[in-house]
């Protein structure tokens, strides 16, 4: 059992490669962190440093208060789970399972018991004696987990460990990671890029972007209240739909129509009219003949010419064409769109997806009218990507750095809600 | 059909023409290895009369029995010794970034493609001034030098296909490098190993020209340099009976050997080729 502490930790490769940049973050005991992005973000890399496998370049690591940076993986009392499981080819699930404690030089009774333990919880009982070879992909999976488990580290690091299986033994194992996690109660790091794990399984999700710390916080919040366009964009599916908007005193113009501005935006409101990107999620449009009057007050209506509809049964996602003024910000939205790892996503293309109510009876071909919640909408400003809907407690203008406007990210924060970071010195 | 017909006869030829150039004069020493030493001269494939006389002869006398066990011994610490430096100089090769690292592969492969004869004055020279000549020592620390590279590049082609992670596994579990390398890395490279060892051995095993420039006497002559120095049963007659079932007595481990692990030698000679 041991806290984790990032303190502004570097990796930088021999030949200048800027992997990880000064990531901080605070992982409580006991606490179940994420890191996610896309790949070549820098989490793996962020995972290996904690486990010692690769050197930490500047900053500090420190694992239950000690600092960590010079010590070997075997004194830092972590285990790790790995992508490709990593199971000893030529042991028994018994030997792999019990190899650590071994070389810790245990006596063979304790190592008997705790592999047979650890065995039982993860029911492996029957497999002990088999070559790792002979065992399906879930089976090597929970033989990793258990080789993790029966050592009681201080902490556990988890590589993608769900990525190599189908998709429905991923969704019963992400349970059982859950539940084990909660058992045990023991300090997990857990790196992915599958953001439906990330969502699901944290106590906290840390999203990075080219090995810089974007936000860190809780999945619900770092779903509603994204810190800046990145995050927005990359958590949430189908993600968000962009289109452009002028924000000034008369309040915020898009190309679905005009609202006033309400909340810590109005904070962002000069004389001057702004250019901003506007977010909104898929769910946030709705038929409006579903919304209650009293509701409907707080969203813009407006036509669409429903292009494709798709029925999931408990949801109906339309799609929609319509002139978002997004090529001002192609460039940006599809450097974006390559971070986040879709390559084609069509950054520049013109069409929004809804999710509606299966109640709807809208159908494909109609020009109908759609519901946009105006509450749930997300401002990001063009130049740094900050999220201006998101009120910044405590939020202090830092230098102005050309870096991070350029790509769009936050400064690193200190493990907590990133908002208010950002260059906004620049910006107001 | 009928091309494949004409194909297999072609191939079948071809094969038997193969056959019998390598097999003929392997077959004629042993016949004449048969004979006795009256019908050595005779031109008869088969020996007219059969006779176990060489085979007790070389195998009841010192200027034989003693070099055979020579070749063992001195082939077995050779090949020990070159197969555990081999497999550390390859993990270092195959795994680790290190300077000089292209200095060491260059270094090896440049030893094996050299030619031993111009090396056999100076070693001569430098085993009598150290007391090396006609010793086992002697012997072993040349087949290790000249075993050594083979047995890194063979090595360093099995130790490249071992995961990594398995490594970093090892590490995180509490291993220490010399621990990841003794309990997972070096077990999973074994077939590796064997191969090497294998081939190793037959290279000791096989030499003859150190084995009789740098001996002298039978205290450290292996087996193929001994045959030189047979003599006949007296001053007149040739010890050729003696030397065909000497001959036949030293081919017949090489033989085992090679049926036993044919799969292994020759995967251990692609995998180190393709790497070179």
């Amino acid at each position: 059992m041991a806290d984790m502490v990032l303190d502004q930790v570097t990796k930088r490769y021999p030949d200048g490669t800027l992997a990880v940049d000064k990531l901080s973050l605070n992982i409580a005991d006991g606490e179940f962190v994420i890191l996610v992005g896309p790949s070549g973000c820098g989490k793996s890399t962020t995972l290996n440093m904690i486990a010692g496998l690769e050197d930490i370049t500047e900053g500090e690591l420190r694992i239950g208060g000690k600092v960590v940076n010079d010590k070997s993986p075997r004194d830092r009392d972590i285990a790790m789970v790995f992508q490709s499981y990593a199971l000893y080819p030529h042991m028994t699930v018994r030997e792999n399972m019990g190899f650590s404690l071994k070389l810790a030089k245990t006596p063979k009774g304790v190592i008997n018991q705790k592999v047979t333990e650890a065995a039982q919880s993860l029911g492996l009982t029957d497999l002990l004696d088999r070559k790792p070879a002979n065992l399906s992909g879930g089976q090597q999976q929970r033989v990793a987990m258990g080789r993790a488990i029966v050592r009681d580290p201080s902490a556990f690091l988890m590589d993608e460990p769900l990525s190599n299986l189908d998709a429905k033994l991923r969704v019963q194992m992400r349970l059982e990671v859950s539940k084990l996690q909660k058992r045990l109660g023991t300090t997990m790091v857990y790196v992915t890029h599958d953001q439906t794990e990330a969502l699901t399984l944290g106590d906290r999700v840390a999203v990075l972007r080219a090995g810089v710390l974007q936000q860190a916080a809780p999945p619900q919040e770092l779903y509603e209240r994204p810190v800046n366009l990145f995050v927005a964009g990359f958590i949430g599916s189908p993600s968000m739909n962009f289109m452009s908007g002028t924000l000034d005193s008369g309040g915020l113009r898009i190309p679905l129509g005009d609202m006033p501005v309400s909340g810590s935006l109005r904070q962002e409101v000069s004389a001057a009219s702004r250019e901003v990107i506007v977010g909104i999620r898929p769910e946030n449009f709705q038929d409006p003949s579903l919304v209650s009057a009293d509701v409907r007050p707080h969203g813009i209506t407006f036509q669409a010419t429903i292009d494709v509809l798709e029925s999931l049964g408990a949801e109906k996602y339309v799609y929609f064409n319509m002139d978002l003024g997004k090529a001002k910000y192609v460039t940006e939205l599809e450097e974006l769109a390559r971070d986040a790892g879709r390559a084609d996503s069509g950054a520049a293309s013109e069409t929004v997806v809804a999710r509606l109510d299966p109640a709807t009876r809208i159908s494909e071909g109609a020009e109908v009218q759609l519901w946009a919640d105006a509450r749930a909408l997300h401002v990001f400003d063009p130049a740094t990507g900050r999220n201006l809907s998101v009120a910044a407690p405590g939020a202090k203008a830092s230098p102005a750095d050309p870096g991070a406007r350029r790509r769009g990210a936050t400064s690193p924060s200190t493990g907590q809600p990133a908002s208010g970071q950002t260059s906004s010195s620049t910006v107001s | 059909m009928a091309t494949t017909t004409r194909q297999k006869a072609g191939w079948g030829a071809a094969n038997a023409v193969t056959f019998v150039v390598i097999a003929i004069p392997l077959l004629w020493i042993a016949s004449l290895s048969f004979k006795t030493p009256a019908a050595i001269t005779d031109p008869s494939f088969w020996p007219a009369q059969w006779t176990w006389g060489n085979y007790s002869g070389i195998l009841t006398s010192a200027t034989f029995v003693r070099p055979l066990l020579n070749s063992i011994g001195i082939g077995l610490i050779a090949t020990f010794i070159a197969v555990v430096f081999a497999s550390m100089a390859a993990y270092a090769v195959a795994r680790l970034t290190m300077p000089g690292k292209r200095l060491i592969v260059a270094g090896a492969l440049l030893i094996s493609i050299f030619p031993q004869i111009s090396l056999v004055t100076p070693l001569y020279n430098i085993e009598r001034s150290l007391s090396l000549f006609n010793t086992w020592p002697g012997l072993i620390i040349p087949y290790i030098a000249f075993g050594l590279p083979m047995a890194v590049y063979i090595l360093a082609a099995f130790f490249q296909q071992i995961p990594w992670q398995l490594e970093k596994a090892a590490k995180v579990d509490g291993a220490t490098p010399w621990q990841a390398f003794t309990k997972v890395i070096a077990p999973l490279a074994a077939p590796g190993m064997v191969t090497s060892a294998i081939l190793v051995f037959m290279f000791c095993w096989n030499e003859f020209l150190f084995a009789i420039s740098l001996t002298s006497t039978t205290s450290a002559r292996t087996a193929p340099a001994a045959l030189a120095f047979f003599s006949g049963g007296s001053q007149f007659t040739t010890p050729t009976g003696p030397i065909a079932a000497a001959a036949v007595v030293i081919t017949i481990p090489i033989i085992i050997f090679v049926s036993v692990f044919q799969r292994r030698i020759v995967s251990g000679l692609t995998s180190g080729a393709v790497k070179g």
